[in-house]
């Protein structure tokens, strides 16, 4: 019946001699819902860019709170059933079921944000957020007043261990009394538990929160508690603007109008694209100048401007992992390969990642 | 380990496990009277998306709170309709209701995603959540109401010969199931986590239905289940940020593993089960059998 239809549109387009070709579907995978004003949030901009980017070539379509289970499969197969040309799947932990679809579906396009097996119809794609970590730990390192840092992460994948090494090779760089409290929620978002491990930190010392979780409820409750806090992903300040330093911003939308505008063009081809502050897919917000002094808001300034132009790398050596290995010479910088698949704390942060 | 500290834990563990005790005592009396609502994490979204609305409307907590057990009352009410009126199977319906609810309080909710609130103080509700269980323990014990109720969730027959009505009685429960829900919901949006986020109760309500079979339906049990499963949550926060080896996702499942737990202890010797479950839990009425 569908085929039926589509049969039929598709003559009535020709018949019309209408100067459209056929707009190509794009659909997308949330993780959770648009409103959470933060991933999901930044990777719906990106969508609205996308449309607003490519009119009428393109129709768009999303489907929102897809657990990372078998139910993504279902989620993912649904929408190359029903004609889509592109998939974006917007979470890590879509990978395999990603690549299970996509190998049924040889003549769709996938694109599986941050991940990093690629396949001839399987594109991957992520930006280097851990630049922006780096300029937050700067800042942390010198706004602490109790040497206490408190990490709210969500799943022990590299992305978020990778934020975490950064953040605090920045932070003892400018404070070595520095002390990072871990905790792992084990879920993106949850406002209640991520609120629960803001209060545990502050409870415990810390008086900068920090977070990998996808909701402004940890920067509500620093704003409550009278500390400070990173927002997460899009800029959280009007949520909690006596707390809210900065803000690591996702810009999704220029990429996805691109990758969007080679499927029409027929130019598409897979590959991996890992960008960050210089191709402006990492973004950060406005410094709250309201709690930083102006000389640590030009230092944060010159930070971007450095690693922009490549001067700066937050993984810089020389790098130590725990037991004391060195595992970034003096003078260089940590080959991507070894940030994607980083796994372990460097050499200062207590505890141990989570298997 | 100071003073300070310890206090701190304290005060998260009361704030955090409070809307678990709310449902949870909510549903332990709608399943007494011998009907299993499965519909509390709908209830309490939207009790929760509509205490938020209102609250951003008219700026006043009481209209917010008010209006919040409403939307309970109306949305169990209807829960309460099809199973008792119109027979419907009790856990589909439930299983509907949130689903249902899920979806309105997204509908409802939609424009109302991130508009900024001042969070109410919690601990009016954490004191009224201890008094709520202890007032429904001395219902069900002390009173002859509650003792009526009672005999309407283990024989619903022997309840209609005595001359009771059953279906008011349940509906009744389910009504108050459905506020306790909403007041639930409500208290995660405004004082807990003050926002409005689609979801934002992330599966509260299913560790609150756990919570009434783990407390083999004892209101007390309730209670202390509430806090063994709220307590235990923040204790290995605590523990992890304290920079000791945890298995977190141990914990995240901890709940639910007890629960199966004590399903199996209670169901290994057929008495037991008749000591705890309501004998007609999920069993429809049929008036003049």
């Amino acid at each position: 019946m569908i085929r039926i239809i589509t049969f039929l549109s598709t003559f009535l387009v020709f018949s019309f001699g209408s100067a459209y070709a056929d707009p190509k579907k794009v659909g997308f995978i949330y993780i959770g819902p648009p409103g959470d004003h933060g991933w999901t949030y930044m990777h719906d901009v990106g969508r609205k860019y996308m449309e607003s980017q490519l009119g009428d070539s393109i129709t768009t379509t999303y489907l929102e709170n897809i657990p990372e289970n078998a139910d993504a499969v279902r989620a993912i197969r649904k929408l190359a059933d029903s004609g889509h040309d592109l998939i974006f799947t917007t979470s890590f932990n879509y990978m395999d079921q990603t690549h299970e679809v996509a190998k049924d579906f040889p003549d769709i396009k996938f694109e599986h944000a941050t991940g990093y097996i690629q396949a001839d119809n399987v594109a991957t794609y992520s930006a280097r957020f851990y630049e922006g970590r780096m300029i937050e730990g700067h800042i942390a390192g010198h706004m602490t007043e109790t040497n206490t840092i408190g990490y709210i992460a969500s799943f022990p994948i590299p992305e978020v261990v990778r934020g975490i090494n950064a953040f605090y090779l920045a932070a003892a760089k400018v404070n070595p009394d520095i002390k990072m409290k871990i905790i792992w929620v084990f879920t993106w978002y949850d406002p209640g538990k991520e609120a629960d491990a803001a209060n545990t930190l502050i409870n415990q010392g810390a008086d900068i929160i920090v977070q990998h979780t996808d909701t402004y409820a940890p920067c509500q409750a620093a704003q409550k508690a009278g500390v400070y806090a990173f927002g997460q992903a899009s800029n959280q300040e009007e949520f909690c603007p006596d707390a809210h330093l900065t803000s690591i911003e996702d810009i999704w939308g220029p990429y996805y109008a691109a990758r969007a505008k080679a499927v029409v063009d027929g130019t598409w081809s897979s590959g991996d694209t890992w960008d960050g502050m210089d191709k402006g897919m990492v973004v950060m917000s406005p410094y709250n100048n309201k709690l930083m002094p102006a000389s640590l808001i030009q230092e944060a300034v010159n930070m971007e401007v450095g690693i922009k132009d490549g001067t700066i790398h937050p993984f810089t050596g020389p790098i130590y992992n725990q037991a004391g290995e060195l595992v970034v010479p003096e003078g260089e910088v940590a080959p991507d390969g070894m940030l994607l698949g980083m796994n372990f704390y460097v050499q200062g942060i207590d505890g141990e990642v989570p298997q | 380990m100071n003073f300070d500290l310890i206090l701190g834990i304290l005060q998260i563990v009361l704030i955090a496990t409070t809307p678990l005790v709310f449902a949870g005592i909510g549903e332990l009396v709608t399943e007494k009277s011998g009907v299993l609502n499965l519909g509390v994490e709908g209830m309490m979204l939207v009790g929760a998306v509509s205490a938020f609305i209102i609250l951003v409307i008219t700026e006043s907590y009481f209209l917010a709170f008010f209006v919040s057990i409403l939307s309970g009352i109306i949305m169990s009410g209807l829960f309460a309709f099809l199973v008792l009126f119109l027979m419907s199977n009790q856990i589909a319906t439930g299983l509907a209701l949130t689903i249902f609810g899920i979806g309105l309080s997204s509908m409802l909710g939609k424009q109302y995603i991130g508009t900024p609130i001042d969070g109410l103080s919690p601990w009016f509700f954490v004191i009224f959540s201890f008094l709520i269980v202890f007032l429904v323990s001395y219902f069900f014990y002390k009173t002859k109401a509650g003792l009526i109720l009672r005999a309407v969730g283990e024989s619903h027959n022997s309840a209609h010969a005595l001359g009771y009505s059953v279906i008011k009685i349940r509906f009744l429960s389910i009504l108050f199931g459905g506020s306790m829900c909403a007041l639930a919901g409500s208290y995660i949006s405004i004082c807990y986590a003050p926002m409005w986020q689609e979801g934002m109760t992330a599966g509260r309500g299913w560790i609150a239905l756990a919570l009434v079979v783990f407390a083999t339906w004892k209101p007390e049990r309730v209670l202390i289940g509430a806090y063994i499963f709220g307590g235990v949550t923040i204790l290995q926060m605590n523990l992890q940020a304290l920079g000791l080896r945890f298995p977190g996702q141990f914990f995240s499942m901890a709940p639910y593993l007890a629960t199966i737990i004590v399903l199996v202890l209670i169901s290994s010797n057929k008495l037991r089960i008749k000591l705890s479950a309501p004998a007609s839990l999920t069993i429809p009425f049929y008036k003049g059998r």
